[in-house]
């Protein structure tokens, strides 16, 4: 059989395995509500976090498409199909098929067609890069969770605030890469403002829902409160890039 | 006898069971398409590209595992380590319901919300990703129309102002002295990038974690 990075058995392997992993979300999802429902929860409550999560994804889902577009040029359709459904994120996947390309005198972007033997070299050190973490939760999953329960349950008010510390040590590490092109306003560029002002208009739409909230009552806000603070960024960002950068 | 699981204890039989699985599942596209097309991987390129790319994401993995199980509950872990995407969606969408739920990841609701938030986002994730798949020779030149290229380069900042907000005003005190350092780090550390945050969020955990010790001993929070 002709070797072809679009090939439909591609499709159908990448589909199949991705079948599967759909069914592990839905699983989860089942076990998850049924217990919700069991431990008193109530349906209303259950469906918000649920409705909040899917209207929230929508954005970066459209960017993980962008994303499989991106690699679709090298590497066809099936392989970014299931790498991005699957494990990764742009970044690893376009170093990862970066460095295998490299390592085969091939350059990321510019490759026309692909052989049998250099697609499955490329697929292999794509999947077996990024493997740890699918096997290390499992082994280290449960120590970790009970080591944060009984840390709660030691003292109740350093559980919090570890908790928190935990969220504000990760936020804290995403604000300052806003901030990673900042310095080259120092030398007269303009572009390094884009990131924190776009980072601006969306914490500021985020505090005017929090204000419409306790000043208006409109509950139904907070629930979206995130997703309208995303977008509005988002769209933020086509007029400043515009002005700055 | 069969012995009764407490719904914690299911959650991590049924983790380890399907990411084991899913594991084994994902070698199978390299090792089928192999197969199929009779070919080897080109042995000297592929330990190139691994040596190039593994040892890094390696121990990424690790300190990713350690910093984001506390954060994303039993279940949220497992759908989490799987279906990918964690720091840019997963994270968000577990910290974005727990806070509207008012509930701690470790506790039992915790649990609950956290996994069906990554659960939904996780389907609706590949679902979209299905459409665009199926819809790319009409939606390419859409997506990748240059006036909205800067919306979707700029998506982290957008994320991170909205949900940085709810968290560092919640937690201002605790906020101030991780904040100011990776402002610091990354605005005159070079090498600090896009490529680096992931490396950076452990530092920022354990830095807010000992910055917080020492306040709470001394009774300033």
């Amino acid at each position: 059989m002709e070797f072809n990075v679009n090939s439909p058995v591609l499709f159908l392997i990448a589909g199949l395995i991705i079948a599967v992993v759909l069914a592990q979300s839905v699983w989860f999802l089942v076990k998850a509500w049924r217990r919700g429902i069991e431990i008193g929860m109530g349906r209303d409550k259950l469906r918000r976090i649920a409705s909040t999560a899917a209207v929230f994804t929508v954005a970066p889902a459209v960017a993980i498409v962008i994303s499989v577009i991106t690699l679709a040029k090298d590497l066809g359709l099936p392989l970014p199909w299931l790498r991005l459904s699957v494990v990764g994120s742009l970044s690893y996947e376009t170093i990862a098929a970066t460095n295998a390309e490299s390592a085969m005198g091939l350059t990321f972007g510019q490759v026309s067609a692909l052989t049998a033997t250099q697609y499955v070299t490329i697929a292999s050190v794509m999947t077996l890069s990024i493997m740890v973490g699918i096997w290390l939760v499992p082994l280290i999953g449960k120590k970790l969770q009970n080591g944060m329960i009984s840390l709660e349950n030691r003292d109740k008010k350093w559980g919090n605030i570890f908790s928190a510390s935990m969220f504000i040590g990760m936020i804290s590490a995403f604000v300052g890469y806003v901030f990673c092109d900042f310095g080259t306003v120092f030398s007269g560029n303009t572009a390094g403002l884009v990131p924190p002002l776009v980072m601006a208009v969306s914490a500021l739409v985020m505090c005017l829902a929090g204000l419409a909230v306790k000043k208006l009552r409109w509950r139904w806000i907070a629930d979206y409160a995130l997703p309208i603070s995303l977008i509005a960024g988002m769209a933020g960002a086509i007029p400043i890039t515009a002005w700055l950068g | 006898m069969k012995k009764n699981l407490s719904y914690m204890d299911s959650v991590h039989r049924d983790g380890r069971i399907w990411n084991i699985s899913v594991m084994i599942i994902l070698f199978l596209f390299p090792i089928s398409v192999g197969l199929i097309y009779h070919a080897l991987p080109d042995w000297h390129g592929f330990l190139l590209g691994l040596i190039a790319t593994a040892p890094m994401y390696w121990a990424v993995a690790v300190v990713e595992t350690l910093t984001y199980v506390p954060m994303l509950g039993a279940g949220g872990s497992y759908l989490s380590f799987v279906t990918g995407n964690i720091s840019n969606l997963k994270l968000p969408v577990a910290l974005n319901a727990l806070e509207q739920a008012e509930v701690k990841a470790s506790s039992e609701e915790g649990e609950i919300v956290s996994t069906i938030a990554i659960a939904v986002s996780s389907i609706v994730t590949t679902l979209i990703i299905v459409l665009g798949v199926a819809l790319i020779t009409p939606l390419t030149p859409v997506l990748n129309a240059p006036v909205l290229a800067p919306a979707f380069a700029q998506m982290l900042p957008a994320l991170f102002g909205g949900l940085g907000v709810v968290f560092i005003s919640k937690n201002w005190k605790i906020a101030v002295a991780p904040v100011l350092l990776m402002l610091v780090l990354f605005i005159f550390v070079p090498a600090l990038n896009a490529g680096t945050v992931g490396i950076m969020v452990p530092v920022g955990v354990l830095f807010t974690m000992g910055v917080s010790r020492l306040m709470y001993k001394r009774g300033l929070i």
